[in-house]
């Protein structure tokens, strides 16, 4: 109980949160470097998955490279990418592009998939080229899915990157590495707890996003039945 | 780095109270009922200890097989745990062997001490002993925190000491463990203690690869790397000579009970007189890059070194 006092005493404490490594600091560190992370993984996964979704070619190789990124040890990965490119934030960078990949491009495929067949012929014989199928039928219809890879990268991505400290002075896992050696256990603890409310308050905005689209009234029901190939 | 990896992993050790009492518990019933055997023999066994790190264990497995030479029956007790655990276990008489280092050590039986070189640390060492625990001599071998540059940086700059710093007119970033940053050998006990400026850079893999490469790519210039580690030559580094102290000296050195006779003591100093610093530095190449258990490393210096 002590120490969960210190913490709260050091996240309320003015001093915390100035300077270059305040708090301030720190969480938009953490912050810009988690969504340009997640803009990267997503700029690259989500236009593969929606091709693989959409011709449905590809899913079982998809499925078994996603199986194993997720099984990939990140810390690993980063030592791994950090011998090759040195200290700063591209190895970390990259690491957490594999760890956010499998969300989203299973989201993706999986969105673009559970379309129904039927549908999607139907635009097909009103003469719609495949391009415009994708951008108005399937994508509208596979939202949600595809917005669920991406909240649960995100949530991924901002908890992971705690990570970015390992090897520079990036984001609020200065806190927890400094504070674990250091036996700085307030800052520990206050790091930590503030990483959980970021992660919290990102996963509420997707939450409250999620929901607004889905009540959007000029959109489609959406599908519940799956039509496997 | 691995002094203060010692420490810190010590001091992690310490948050987990609660098992490590049970622990201690458990060891502290085990050695009183050995101890109560009325055997002879029993009385006459030598406990020898080592902290839970390759290096220190070679040296234990190496007091070992030497006393074992001359004659004693020796029980092996190795890769213990932390300075917290084991020093209770000396100081109660259950160990009665266990190589350790002057500085780390001293610092635990008096945090505020002022003695920072070779020879004060040892003689403060000495004083600062508690009942029925003896300081034998200390070894030439060091095993220390230190600044490391690589080859070509100290060549470019004719460096040799931390004071040749000063001179080099590029900016310095030093690599280590973020709690290095406030630490006193971090930038701001070398501003103090050298007048030398730097930034610094967290790099956490206490002094491994990640900091080696980082040193290569000039992304930093100075590291803290063990005087001990193997990657030093490996990567042909050079540690710069703390003429000021500004890192605690950190010998090897034995530390005994009252078990230990003299002819005992003779053997144990023969031992540390003939561990040299390349010597450390080979007995702990030999683990890294050969893989080879600490009994067998232990075996073969003693052949190359005889104590009797």
């Amino acid at each position: 109980m002590d120490l969960i006092q210190q913490a709260f005493a050091w996240l309320i404490a003015p001093t915390s949160w100035i300077g270059d490594s305040g708090i301030a600091r720190r969480l938009s560190e953490h912050l810009v470097f988690t969504v340009v992370v997640v803009g990267v993984a997503a700029t690259i996964a989500l236009p593969v998955g929606v091709v693989i979704g959409h011709t449905r070619r590809g899913t079982t190789l998809v499925s078994a490279a996603t199986g194993a990124a997720r099984a990939m040890p990140t810390l690993g990965l980063l030592t791994l990418l950090g011998l090759g490119l040195g200290i700063g934030l591209v190895a970390p960078a990259i690491a957490l592009i594999v760890l956010a990949s499998p969300s989203l491009l299973a989201g993706a495929y999986a969105g673009v998939q559970s379309v129904d067949r039927q549908t999607v012929d139907a635009a097909r014989a009103m003469g719609m080229s495949e391009p415009a199928i994708i951008r108005t039928v399937e994508l509208p219809l596979a939202a949600p899915l595809i917005l669920g890879g991406l909240r649960s990268a995100t949530l991924q991505v901002v908890a992971t990157a705690t990570l970015a400290a390992y090897t520079s002075n990036t984001g609020l896992g200065r806190y927890i590495f400094a504070g674990l050696k250091g036996r700085e256990y307030a800052e520990l603890i206050g790091g930590s707890a503030l990483i959980v409310a970021l992660a919290l308050l990102l996963d509420g905005i997707f939450a409250l996003v999620q929901r607004v689209t889905l009540r959007d009234p000029h959109r489609l029901p959406v599908t519940t039945e799956r039509h496997h190939p | 780095m691995k002094n203060t990896h010692r420490i810190t992993s010590a001091r992690r050790v310490r948050t987990t109270a609660a098992v490590i009492t049970i622990g201690l518990a458990l060891s502290g019933c085990a050695s009183a009922s050995d101890l109560e055997s009325p055997s002879d023999s029993e009385s006459q066994t030598i406990v020898v200890g080592s902290q839970d790190y390759y290096s220190n264990e070679i040296i234990a497995e190496i007091y070992a097989q030497a006393l074992e030479a001359a004659g004693y029956d020796v029980e092996r007790d190795l890769r213990i745990g932390q300075r917290e655990v084991y020093v209770e276990e000396i100081e109660n008489g259950s160990i009665d062997l266990f190589p350790e280092y002057t500085g780390p050590l001293l610092e635990f039986w008096e945090p505020d001490t002022a003695a920072r070189l070779d020879q004060d640390v040892y003689d403060a060492l000495v004083d600062s002993a508690p009942e029925g625990v003896r300081i034998l001599d200390r070894s030439s071998a060091t095993d220390q925190d230190a600044y490391t540059v690589t080859r070509g940086f100290a060549e470019r700059y004719e460096l040799k000491t931390i004071d040749d710093l000063t001179d080099v007119p590029e900016p310095l970033v030093l690599g280590g463990n973020s709690e290095g940053e406030n630490r006193p050998n971090g930038p701001k006990g070398l501003k103090e203690t050298y007048g030398v400026d730097a930034s610094f850079a967290p790099i956490e893999d206490g002094g491994g690869p990640l900091t080696v490469k980082a040193l290569q790519d000039g992304d930093i210039q100075l590291a803290i790397i063990y005087t001990a580690d193997p990657s030093v030559q490996k990567n042909d580094l050079v540690a710069l000579e703390d003429t000021r102290g500004l890192f605690l000296a950190s010998h090897v050195v034995p530390v005994a009970s009252e078990k230990i006779d003299a002819e005992a003591e003779k053997v144990i100093n023969t031992v540390s007189a003939a561990l040299t610093p390349a010597g450390l530095v080979a007995l702990n190449a030999q683990s890294v890059d050969e893989q080879a258990p600490a009994s067998t490393i232990a075996k073969q210096w003693l052949e190359e070194n005889p104590v009797s």
